[in-house]
């Protein structure tokens, strides 16, 4: 084991007065993680390293982006075309975003699928929704700042949803805007928020990570840790493998940054915002999709933009919804089949949102909207009632030994970690 | 707090009663003190004075040929000016009030039934309907047609098809003689 306490004198002037050291080695190096995590668990650290990439990516274009509204397209294309690296910067910045929503949706999935969001971490649960809010938000925010004809008309038709609030929605609205329409004031107020979310979702990550290293991760297994035997030190093991994902999803993320950089934006966003014009075809970036169609599917003002709502919000409340006590769907037979049936409902939903609401799309769109909320009030609660598990193992060190279901993985994770574990006593 | 704390042992009841008058009080200006600082927070984020200002426009109808449509901004918005032909001024009278959602007389829109002044945004979430140039498409009743969600309006601005809950609103505006007109 690594020793909390370092050696050099200088470290333990420090760690006497900030106990830094000890605090590392206690969250990143000897800290026990799951001894079977597989590599859907790479998906938190990927979105951490997201978030700092569009920090560091987004204060140099802040440097040289003018938030002004007869000026805010035009500091773009100086960006694209006469900032040195300037193209490179707002590219990653773009693509990053997807990649940020891409990451942090298969990290909630895999949260659905192996029950992550049960007892004891239902806080830790809401901490994530919050940070999928925020997320939300600053991305709106981020795309209209760039004040092309989708930045403009996208901010217009999502900031008119609050004019649906019975009684006091046009005040909300001309609150919102600063004015009679998205203008100048709004991209400014846009700007400043823009800069800051992020920020803010940087303080909900600190919570939420606290909650986590507070009760631990959960594991595909969906069983608690019983002893040492069912866990690994977090250093050399997962950071090794936190790192090959990383390398991964910098391959991905990259090959759309230099080899397609437009494929997931809208051409008509490099024409300028024209108040008097709205485009012929409004669609939101591919991450809102699904939420548009849901918007879209009820035929009502107001139930549109409550239904669209409520469709994250119904998240805060899936630890109570789901009334099984088994956690891992590997061992939840029937609740494995409602998961990627949702995970289809979900996938057309996006379809849905990205064409227009015309023929046979208004039908399914509806159906697929009725589906997603059927899914949380009346699938999963019911299947958790009647349900039989199949039988979940003792330990999670007994199933990685012997094997059992997923035994591949396991074993793998439980050989190596057997093979290094005098190793590690060297290091430090 | 209170079993360490000498004190509470020697205040008398009078005391206790005074302590919880003291925190009352104190909650309460706190209270008010937060409300004093939030307001005018808030208040900041709505429209400055110089975005008020700009609150009027002023429209020489003379150009405008029957059958046209012009677009002048209004407060950052579009406002249609529509200079009806007689086919659309009877159509938009024509209309019974139990077939609109939203029953308004053409009279009451168009105080001088050839000339429609409306704002070019959609009631449902705030696109500009198509309608106002020649070949838009104007929707199944002859006047607009948003494509953002399909809402379809009349030849007086009134909606009658799709998800929009309202008419397209008329502006204040007053005819300053007989081909100019101030909108705000
Ligand atoms: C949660 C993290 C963030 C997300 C999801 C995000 C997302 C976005 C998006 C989608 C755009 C529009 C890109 C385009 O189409 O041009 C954008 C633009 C922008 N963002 Fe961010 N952003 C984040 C953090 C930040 C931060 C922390 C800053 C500043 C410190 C920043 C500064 C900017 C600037 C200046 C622009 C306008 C330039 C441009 O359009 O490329 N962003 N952001
Ligand atoms: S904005 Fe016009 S129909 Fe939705």
């Amino acid at each position: 084991m690594t020793t909390p306490v370092p050696q050099n004198r200088v470290a333990q002037w420090i760690e006497y007065r900030l106990p830094v050291f000890s605090w590392t080695n206690k969250h990143l190096i000897d800290y026990p993680a799951p001894r079977n995590l597989n590599y859907w668990w790479n998906f938190g650290s990927l979105a951490g390293f997201m978030l700092v990439l569009q920090i560091v990516t987004g204060v140099v274009l802040a440097m040289h982006y003018t938030p002004h509204a007869d000026h805010a397209f035009d500091s773009v294309e100086h960006i694209m075309r006469d900032v040195e690296w300037g193209w490179l910067m707002r590219y990653l910045h773009a693509n990053g975003a997807s990649m940020f929503f891409a990451v942090v949706y298969i990290h909630l999935f895999r949260g659905l699928y192996y029950g992550s969001y049960k007892s004891p971490r239902e806080i830790l649960w809401w901490m994530g929704v919050i940070i999928l809010l925020l997320m939300m938000a600053s991305a709106f925010m981020g795309y209209v700042l760039p004040w092309g004809q989708m930045s403009f008309w996208a901010a217009t038709v999502i900031t008119n949803m609050t004019s649906a609030i019975p009684w006091i929605g046009e005040t909300v609205v001309t609150w919102l805007w600063g004015g009679f329409s998205v203008d100048h004031p709004t991209l400014v107020r846009f700007y400043a928020l823009h800069y800051l979310l992020p920020f803010v979702i940087f303080a909900v990550v600190f919570i939420h990570l606290w909650a986590l290293h507070h009760r631990k991760s959960n594991n595909p297994l969906g069983i608690d840790i019983k002893s040492d035997k069912d866990t690994i030190p977090f250093h050399p093991y997962y950071t090794v493998k936190d790192m090959f994902g990383l390398g991964v999803m910098m391959f991905i993320l990259l090959l759309f940054t230099f080899y397609m950089p437009n494929v997931l934006g809208e051409v008509i966003n490099y024409e300028k915002a024209n108040p008097l014009q709205t485009p012929a075809h409004i669609v939101p970036e591919w991450y809102f999709l699904p939420f548009y169609a849901i918007l879209r599917a009820i035929p009502d003002k107001l139930g549109g933009v409550v239904a669209m709502a409520a469709s994250i919000l119904i998240l805060f409340i899936l630890p109570w919804l789901d009334t099984s006590r088994v956690r891992s769907a590997r061992f939840r037979p029937i609740y494995k089949w409602a998961f990627w049936v949702f995970v289809v409902d979900c996938i057309a939903l996006g379809w849905v949102g990205a064409n227009t609401p015309e023929g046979n799309f208004i039908w399914i769109g509806q159906v697929t909207t009725g589906y997603y909320f059927a899914h949380f009030l009346i699938v999963v609660p019911l299947i958790g009632k009647f349900e039989r598990p199949t039988k979940v193992p003792e330990s999670i060190h007994q199933a990685v030994l012997k094997g059992g279901e997923g035994a591949g993985e396991a074993a793998a994770a439980g050989a190596a970690g057997a093979a290094a574990a005098p190793a590690s006593g060297e290091q430090s | 707090m209170a079993d360490a704390a000498p004190p509470s042992e020697s205040l008398s009841e009078d005391g206790g009663k005074r302590r919880d008058f003291l925190v009352l009080a104190a909650g309460a200006m706190g209270g008010m003190a937060t409300v004093a600082v939030v307001w005018p927070l808030i208040e900041t984020m709505n429209p400055s004075a110089d975005v008020l200002a700009l609150a009027s426009t002023e429209v020489d109808l003379s150009a405008i040929e029957e059958g046209q449509t012009i677009v002048v901004k209004w407060r950052g918005r579009p406002v249609f000016v529509r200079h009806r032909t007689a086919d659309e001024i009877a159509a938009a009278q024509a209309a019974s009030l139990d077939e609109l959602s939203d029953p308004q007389p053409d009279s009451e829109r168009a105080p001088q039934a050839q000339w429609l002044i409306v704002e070019g945004v959609c009631t449902h979430l705030g696109c500009v309907p198509l309608g106002s140039k020649l070949g838009d498409p104007r929707g199944e009743f002859g006047g607009w047609f948003c494509p953002c969600h399909g809402s379809h309006y009349d030849t007086s601005g009134r909606i009658r098809k799709g998800p929009a809950p309202a008419n397209l609103p008329v502006p204040t505006y007053e005819f300053l003689d007989d081909t100019l007109v101030r909108i705000g």
